[in-house]
């Protein structure tokens, strides 16, 4: 008996907000947010980041308490207290980022999370069930650090699963997987909606949205700004919705390769230092000035550790191992190489980029030793300023000056004044990791045409990215990192995603000899 | 309804600078409650214990001569703990101080010469960086935690001088007490104002506040140490060495503790005992931080400390409590800070959101 409920005529809905709201002391995350999911149905919540989709999951989970609005589960009103309460109703979360414990076994994973006490074997049988049953093959019994990302986030689905979810909540689940990974999950999607699990897909891939979903709620700045049946709009139309303009394509920049190598590195052999981590295994490329090298590749296949050993963070035994211009500089600390003209970014924007407490001015100051901003030791603040102002100038950084901390910047704004503080050291060879991670739009065209203008100057640009996309549209050839070794290069002539997405799984000679992509789903 | 903390958008700049006053605020509030608990008027024994101590030159003198080595430790270890160093062996390495520059000082200064005294005190600088010398090496090489061995080194040092002064640098004619024999003129700093006993040594820690703030503000290792400190990732990925903040950190704090060490011997003890210090070396770190590592911020804090200091003794002359009473007091002090300091980053908010049903009332 739904006191409140809706209009039952056709079909109750398995989940209804109404006017969600949600306010941080220096932002209002969701502001009256309406949305409603049908049994069985797939639904995207598109958006940018920023737009308020994770707070409106965690608000839906139970780990965020709105401020005002109310929530119905199948026509009837309900407080949401905890995820703990969440996974009563029968909500199951699937997060971008996994929490399963390396050391332990699948089972053993799951058995931590299940609110009931079961064997293990009661437990590993339930998984080998559900595996058959959606197409995800996992065993039981295998520790977690000898899994790749696609098949943690496996574990992950299962362990929602085995709750019997009515809604399961995807956050950006492709972000971590290879092309052929993304069309496995799909199909184990569209069979638990078959079922009639609703899926709410949280994504801000519009061409995976309309593959997969057959409605979609669009946020933008914390407020609803239309909902549409993905598979009837183009992904221009949605864009335009999501962040409330057309988007600039970025122009075409015919290609400045020089031909002269400016980054070389031969057999590039590393241990790990971190136990998890990848080792390096007989790495060799070269980038010549005006060319951009992209590395794609799954996260966790040697990215961190390739770009330690560039930037100078892990120095390596051999000062051949790098030549930047013909210079060895294996041996030389990040500072050093800076000074020769080599500069980095790394993917991390808080805390490794910049220091959140400190003002931009600092952060300027952080690399900047190509502007001869100290003198005798002593720092030049008039210097670091103006510097600091060309930056922001020059690179659209909105937001701040140069006394505003850098914590208070959105992504967007802080990765264009990270990148652009690097750009204007004039370097010879840049190397940069994920350049556009977590940026809006525009930042995101405003960065890569940086790239591009730097690239028409004659500088040897590597770029690390998980998305392929991007490295399409930039890089004049792609690489792939898998297991610590990286595949010879494509050139952009001959892109083909399914020959890179097979290399993600560490395929590269079967990848660039056979076209069949079939053996990957059989894994 | 309920008060609750929520996280400020950006941390408070002026909650950096108040959270110090309510600390002493606060720690008064605590002082009276124990006066009013030994049956003394509480606002009258706190005005005692305040202002007694420095109504007259003599006592200003004291104020200072007790301040300076304070403000100068708590220099030399700010640049550590600025850099995320944490060196809690000022102590020792203050001791370690006292027993170069005081050997320079027994072996040399009765013969006299000018070079006595600046000797003693480069000998000084360089036994509290040896002594810091010895947590970084550990620090650098086998990632041995700083704050254990610079403090068990300070154990170390106070046996050290002990064995000293109860063995071969006894006063023979001391009547068997365990000290040594008055340093001689050449090795004692001369008095800068008549009628007290401030002396020469207030003026390196005026000198070591001028250093500090060039080194922490204007200076590009300065700004390395704070990156540092600040975040190990940022520091690696510019390319400033950690091992080198460790070191700089360390020996910086040992330095200014050596130094201190023989303002304490050249100036107001006048020979050496086996306490040489009482406890400048731990009460630089409240001063530190209390002073918010800002060296205008730490000479303030140290002339605070140093009014603790003299109060103790005044305590125990005119209001029948005992010194020790400066330690608890030092201690509260430190207590209301820290407790303070959780408002740069937090505020307070009273919540007036009706605790309404919470679990999922439909299944």
């Amino acid at each position: 008996m739904p006191p409140t409920g809706p209009d039952s005529s056709r079909l109750q809905l398995r989940l209804e907000l109404r006017g969600i709201t949600k306010v941080y002391p220096a932002v209002v995350a969701n502001s009256g947010i309406d949305l409603r999911v049908a049994p069985g149905e797939i639904h995207a919540v598109v958006g940018e980041n920023g737009a308020g989709k994770s707070t409106l999951m965690k608000v839906i989970y139970g780990m965020v308490r709105p401020d005002a609005g109310e929530m119905l589960w199948n026509g009837r009103e309900v407080h949401i207290g905890s995820p703990a309460d969440a996974q009563r109703l029968g909500i199951g979360m699937v997060f971008q980022h996994f929490a399963l414990f390396d050391t332990l076994t699948v089972a053993e994973n799951i058995a931590l999370a299940l609110p009931e006490k079961l064997s293990l074997e009661t437990i590993s049988g339930r998984i080998v069930a559900l595996a058959q049953r959606y197409c995800l093959p996992l065993d039981p019994a295998r520790r977690i650090y000898s899994m790749s990302v696609g098949e943690r986030q496996r574990v992950e689905i299962i362990r929602a699963l085995l709750q019997n979810p009515g809604l399961l909540i995807m956050d950006e689940p492709t972000s971590v997987l290879t092309p052929q990974a993304v069309d496995t999950l799909f199909g184990t999607l569209r069979s638990l909606a078959a079922d009639g699990c609703s899926i709410l897909y949280i994504s801000h891939k519009l061409d995976e949205i309309r593959a997969l979903c057959s409605s979609a709620t669009i946020l933008r700045g914390g407020k609803v700004t239309g909902t549409c049946d993905p598979r009837g709009e183009s992904a221009a139309s949605m864009a335009r919705m999501m962040i409330g303009a057309d988007i600039q394509p970025i122009r075409a920049v015919r290609s400045a390769a020089t031909g002269a190598e400016r980054l070389v590195v031969r057999n590039l052999t590393l241990a790990a230092a971190d136990p998890f981590g990848t080792d390096l295994d007989t790495v060799s490329f070269s980038v010549a000035g005006g060319e951009i090298l992209g590395i794609a590749g799954v996260s966790g296949n040697g990215q961190q550790e390739l770009l330690a050993a560039l930037s100078g963070e892990t120095p390596l035994a051999d000062a051949q191992g790098v030549l930047v211009d013909g210079k060895p500089t294996g041996r030389l600390d990040p500072r050093q190489r800076r000074a020769i003209g080599l500069c980095s970014v790394p993917e991390d924007r808080l805390g490794r980029g910049a220091v959140p407490s400190l003002a931009l001015a600092d952060n300027a100051l952080l690399t900047d030793n190509r502007q001869s901003s100290v003198r005798a030791g002593f720092i030049r603040f008039d210097v670091v300023k103006a510097f600091t102002e060309r930056c922001i100038a020059e690179f659209g950084v909105r937001g701040g000056g140069p006394d505003t901390p850098a914590g208070s910047l959105s992504g967007g704004n802080l990765q264009k004044f990270i990148v652009g503080r690097e750009i204007l050291q004039n370097p010879g060879v840049l190397v940069i990791a994920q350049p556009t991670w977590g940026v809006d739009v525009g930042a995101a065209v405003t960065i890569r045409e940086a790239l591009l203008d730097l690239r028409a100057r004659g500088c040897a640009i590597l770029v690390i990215s998980e998305e392929l996309d991007e490295l399409t549209e930039i890089a004049d050839r792609i690489a792939v990192i898998a297991g610590g070794r990286l595949s010879p290069a494509m050139s952009r002539a001959t892109f083909d995603r399914d020959a890179i997405g097979l290399a993600m799984s560490g395929e590269w000679t079967a990848a660039t000899q056979t076209q069949g992509a079939d053996h990957v789903h059989s894994a | 309804m309920s008060i609750r903390l929520e996280a400020r958008p950006q941390p408070s700049r002026t909650m950096i600078w108040l959270s110090p006053l309510l600390a002493i605020g606060l720690t008064c509030c605590v002082a009276m409650v124990i006066f009013a608990v030994a049956g003394l008027n509480p606002l009258s024994a706190l005005a005692t214990f305040i202002f007694t101590p420095v109504t007259d030159l003599y006592g200003l003198g004291e104020l200072l001569i007790k301040a300076a080595p304070l403000v100068l430790i708590a220099i030399g270890l700010s640049i550590g703990f600025r850099a995320g160093v944490w060196n809690v062996g000022g102590e020792g390495q203050l001791i370690v101080g006292v027993i170069f520059g005081g050997w320079l000082a027994l072996n040399y200064g009765p013969d006299g010469g000018p070079w006595v005294l600046p000797a003693m005190v480069v000998g000084g600088a360089i036994g509290g960086a040896l002594w810091a010398a010895i947590p970084a090496l550990l620090r650098t090489q086998f990632n041995a935690n700083e704050i254990l061995t610079s403090l068990m080194l300070n154990y170390v040092a106070q046996l050290w001088l002990g064995y000293l002064i109860f063995g071969p640098w006894r006063d023979p004619a001391g009547f068997n007490f365990p000290q040594s024999e008055p340093l001689a003129p050449a090795a004692l700093f001369p008095t800068l104002i008549e009628g007290t006993r401030a002396n020469a040594s207030i003026l390196l820690a005026l000198v070591a506040v001028g250093l500090g703030w060039a080194l922490m503000s204007r200076s590009f290792v300065g700004f390395q140490l704070k990156i540092t400190g600040l975040s190990h990732g940022a520091a690696r990925y510019a390319g400033f060495s950690p091992n080198r903040a460790v070191w700089i950190g360390l020996v910086a704090g040992g330095l200014a503790a050596g130094i201190a060490g023989v303002g304490e011997i050249a100036g107001p003890l006048g020979q050496i005992f086996p306490t040489a210090s009482p406890g400048y070396g731990y009460a630089a770190i409240i001063v530190a931080f209390l002073g918010r590592l800002n060296p205008i911020g730490i000479l303030f804090s140290g002339l605070l400390m140093s009014l603790l200091y003299l109060s103790g003794d005044v305590a125990q002359m005119s209001l029948g409590l005992p010194s020790s009473i400066t330690g608890l007091f030092q201690g509260t002090l430190l207590f209301f800070l820290l407790t303070a300091d959780v408002l740069i980053h937090y505020r307070l908010r009273s919540s007036t959101v009706a605790t309404g049903a919470i679990a999922g009332s439909a299944k």
